[in-house]
């Protein structure tokens, strides 16, 4: 894979073995090739019980009862447990606090959770489950999120009064979170007729997201074990240990130094594992039974078990003058939190600050919305918000390019955003965005050959549908298409979203070895190759052991938002930083460095203490004899300010992102099938700290942007979703990934650790668009639904 | 072998595995997937359940040395056959060739499904599957 990374500039200069911007090996990798790799599922302990989950058949409902005695009399079951068990606070969220537990009065989607069971045998828990009766009043659902957003006669999801207040939300009705932007002339309210009279072109779209799952491949799972002192030790596959711990600790009624976090094996997580899941349920079933309890969702289960991506629904209105500058813009984005509120806020913090994506214009109106539904809660996944307006903004480019006769590259380039650009909530790019050149890169790209180059253009296997096409490729047509897209990456809108890192340097069987303990989640995006990568780099030494990841030392925010290399990397730079001064300072106080040497020119590397003027001054090993130095440090990013809720000004992020494809798509307009032939992406990273690693999150961020364009859709039915297995779910296998082509630049972004930019979301930001305008040219067709469906692309003319 | 089952149960009964070459006897319900007989009696974890439902792959392992996937396959029918799974593959210390190249090429990020692709992928090489990329895909 890494030999598709074509570097445009190189500076691999470290001397110490596998440090930044080499591609070591996983420290995990072993374990995780051989099946010895413990996933939180992978857990056992000799007297643990079974936690299984009770979970509400409708939609919507209100609960009169709930018997929970039949249950309890099953041999094997050691406790059923409801709301009233609850210890603490009986409601929590990552934003807002407005989920239950479990649930009380109502249940506001299909799967939520009512009652927990713990029994020695899986089965037998599932059979306890049975013996529940919950006496339910159905109630209508709510379902549909543009009513939830406007209609006044609509019925609230939740109760008026119950929720906590965030004026600066504009809550109000359904509304999680209305958060407008005006720019230009719509700031002092000029109506849009009077820009559309001066455009030479208007494209006018509604556009729908559907809603995509994260898919991990490990569902929700993890053991809780009773402690002595009363309280409980978790081992959970989570994104972030310490903001799972504030929500745990309090519904179990305990201090926080009571609820002791370990993160175990994380199977994936991309948004998913933001949220709490079986956290507290499991928690409450080890207290209550004095014994360790362990959680599995199965895969159904964690269709419910977890926030999805919001689906969105769409109407942008785009004019250019005949030249083809963007003149305006009015975007309407409504966006499905379901029945709670999750991370809805934020998502929308992003869809409207980076509505009209990377490009110059003047004029511009958003108003985004996030609403309360019965639908199945939204949340976190790669890009956060910025999808769906990506989809938006980048297929009304090429509309416009279309009306325009432009080519689709140049429109961009004569709008593209570069540093010094302001966004359009006022806040200026002081970074590099070298977009233009980017997207001449991207077009520039080798095109992979026509069909009829093929050396056997009749191999089925070429064909989209492989061998199971049964047209062999009379209705097949080619396209092409582009997109971009613009992240915003670590937590905004004045959220100190800090790191905290521990280093200790010691000497060990007279070899010099350095630990790095940190909180953050091991998802699989390689963050702890990065962490032993950074400390060799800063402290020249080639033994470094990760210490596993727990609440035992400060948090490190979250496994999202593309921020760990940047946040938890920052912080393990700062602390060698630190450890190192201590060794400077140890090697002076033992007269080993000169008075009029100052630290500038002393370095560590491969094991000693350098002096750029004496060369090597002492081992470290030596030096450190059997002491040991450790320091610990948090990194916090810039300050973001809040969006004002009126205009949706202010400087809202911390850092920017962009990444640019090119897809190539064959399609059978007979069959309704489409293959990818080829998905090429040019990006910025600021610094590459590990290629083969950088490879894989680009080329796996375009896979899963490729599953939101052409097959990933969750099936909402009046608030019930129709579709909660792999089988009826589908996740791009390696027949629907072509091969990828990677440019990597590396402009350094001058406030970031080494100058690195976040690198996971961008690709999932702009594969998407790039694909469907692909299908869109190939077929000629308006595609203005994502994903793109066999219905939508059949009966053509070729 | 379907009538053996048929004759026993549904209570549990007493099963006899060969699992990487060596013999297990296990009292499991005669509806136990190979999966969970793995994973929740022997502590066999390596094998995943990624979807229960012989989609994803996860579960792969070889019964006479042929690709299966565990979670559909039961436990009972698995008698007088050798069962291989990836704790047995590697000879202990070393690790097989497929499993560094795995390794080599960063060919897996959470690692999750791993495990059953290191089993799948080694069988489609014995299985002379493994000509080009496109035969191997397919």
């Amino acid at each position: 894979m890494a030999d598709s990374v074509t570097r445009t500039r190189t500076d691999l200069s470290s001397v110490t073995q596998d440090g930044v911007g080499t591609s070591p090996r996983r420290p995990d990798g072993t374990l995780k090739v051989t099946g010895e790799f413990a996933y939180s599922s992978d857990m056992w302990m000799e007297d643990m019980l079974w936690g299984m989950t009770l979970r509400s058949p409708h939609p919507h409902a209100r609960i009169h009862g709930i018997d929970t005695t039949e249950a309890l009399k099953l041999p094997g079951v050691h406790a059923v447990l409801t709301h009233e068990d609850v210890p603490g606070e009986k409601l929590y969220g990552l934003e807002l606090r407005d989920q239950p537990v479990l649930a009380f009065d109502k249940v506001r989607y299909k799967g939520e959770a009512v009652a927990v069971v713990a029994a020695d045998h899986p089965e037998t828990a599932r059979r306890a489950l049975d013996r529940i009766t919950v006496d339910y009043e159905v109630l209508e659902p709510v379902s549909d999120g543009r009513r939830a957003a406007f209609d006044e006669h609509c019925p609230r999801v939740h109760e008026e009064g119950s929720l906590p207040v965030h004026e600066e939300y504009n809550q109000k009705g359904n509304l999680v979170r209305y958060q407008p932007v005006r720019t230009g002339s719509f700031a002092d309210g000029t109506p849009v007729s009077r820009l559309r009279a001066q455009a030479g072109a208007v494209v006018r779209t509604e556009y729908e997201v559907g809603m995509q799952d994260q898919a991990f491949l490990g569902p929700e799972s993890g053991m809780a074990v009773p402690a002595e002192d009363g309280g409980v030790d978790l081992y959970v596959a989570t994104q972030w240990l310490h903001v799972d711990q504030g929500q745990i600790a309090p519904a179990l009624g305990l201090p926080d130094e009571k609820v002791r976090l370990t993160l175990a094996g994380v199977g994936g997580a991309f948004g998913a594992r933001e949220d709490l899941s079986m956290q507290i349920h499991a928690c409450m079933l080890a207290l209550r039974t004095g014994r360790p309890v362990k959680v599995v969702y199965n895969r159904e289960e964690s269709f419910v078990g977890h926030v999805h991506r919001h689906p969105a629904k769409m109407r942008f209105e785009h004019g250019a003058r005949s030249d083809g500058t963007l003149l305006y813009a009015t975007l309407e984005i409504i966006l499905d939190g379901g029945a709670y509120a999750s991370s809805t806020p934020a998502v929308v913090g992003v869809a409207s600050s980076l509505g009209i994506g990377p490009y110059e214009v003047p004029n511009v109106a958003v108003d985004a919305y996030g609403v309360y539904t019965n639908n199945p809660p939204c949340g976190a996944m790669r890009g956060f918000g910025a999808v769906q307006a990506c989809f938006g903004y980048e297929s009304q480019m090429d509309k416009l390019a279309e009306k325009l006769g432009m080519h689709p590259v140049e429109l961009r380039i004569k709008n593209a955003m570069a540093q010094g650009s302001k966004i359009i909530t006022g806040q200026v790019v002081d970074m590099p965005l070298p977009m233009a050149e980017m997207l001449r890169r991207a077009r520039d790209m080798p095109m992979p050959p026509a069909r009829d180059e093929l050396p056997d253009p009749s191999d089925l296997r070429t064909l989209p549908g492989g061998v199971a096409n049964t047209s062999h490729g009379e209705g097949v047509v080619r396209g092409v298409g582009y997109g971009v897209g613009l992240k915003n990456i670590c937590y905004s809108e004045g959220f100190d979203d800090y790191s905290t890192a521990r280093v200790r340097m010691e000497a060990i069987g007279g070899e010099p070895s350095v630990m790095v303990h940190t909180a953050a989640a091991e998802v699989g995006q390689g963050l702890v190759t990065i962490k032993g990568q950074i400390a060799r780099t800063e402290l020249g030494v080639e033994r470094v052991t990760v210490h596993p990841s727990d609440t035992r030392v400060g948090s490190a925010g979250s496994s999202s938002a593309s921020r760990q290399s940047y946040m938890t990397g920052g912080a393990v730079k700062l602390a060698c930083e630190a450890v190192r001064e201590r060794v400077f300072a140890l090697a002076r106080e033992r007269g080993l460095v000169g008075a009029g040497h100052s630290d500038e020119l002393l370095s560590l590397t491969g094991g000693k203490v350098v002096s750029e003027t004496d060369g090597v001054l002492a081992s470290l090993a030596d030096l450190l004899g059997s002491d040991a130095v450790e320091e610990t440090r948090e990194f916090h990013h810039r300050t973001t300010r809040p969006l004002d809720p009126l205009h949706g000004q202010g400087a809202s992020h911390t850092q920017f992102a962009m990444c640019v494809h090119r897809a190539v798509v064959d399609v059978d307009v007979d069959l309704g099938l489409v293959k990818v032939v080829a998905l090429d992406a040019v990006q910025d990273v600021g610094k590459v700290l590990h290629p083969q690693q950088l490879a894989g999150q680009i080329q796996g961020g375009a896979t899963q942007g490729l599953g939101l364009a052409l097959m990933e859709e969750i099936q909402v039915e009046e608030s019930v979703i129709r579709n909660p297995s792999f089988t009826d779910y589908l996740i791009p296998t390696i027949l629907d990934t072509p091969p990828m082509r990677i440019e990597v630049l590396e402009r350094p972004d001058p406030n970031a650790p080494y100058g690195l930019r976040g690198a996971g979301e961008p690709p999932t930001l702009s594969s998407t668009p790039a694909i469907v305008a692909a299908v869109r040219d190939a077929t000629g067709r308006d595609l203005t639904h994502a994903p793109v469906r066999p219905e939508d692309i059949v009966g053509i003319d070729v | 072998m379907a009538d053996r089952a048929r004759l026993r149960g549904p209570e549990p009964v007493t099963v006899e595995l060969s699992i990487n070459h060596r013999t297990r006897i296990l009292e499991i319900e005669p509806r136990t997937s190979l999966l969970d007989a793995l994973r929740e009696q022997l502590d066999l974890t390596g094998s995943k359940k990624g979807c229960d439902q012989g989609t994803c792959g996860a579960c792969t392992v070889w019964v006479d040395g042929r690709r299966v996937l565990a979670c559909l396959t039961l436990a009972i029918t698995c008698e007088g056959r050798e069962i291989t799974t990836i704790e047995g593959f590697s000879d202990g210390r070393r690790m097989n060739a497929m499993q560094r190249s795995f390794i080599k090429h960063d060919a897996f990020q959470c690692g999750y499904c791993t495990p059953g692709q290191v089993m799948s992928a080694v069988a489609l090489l014995d299985e002379g599957h493994a000509s080009s990329d496109a035969e191997i895909a397919e």
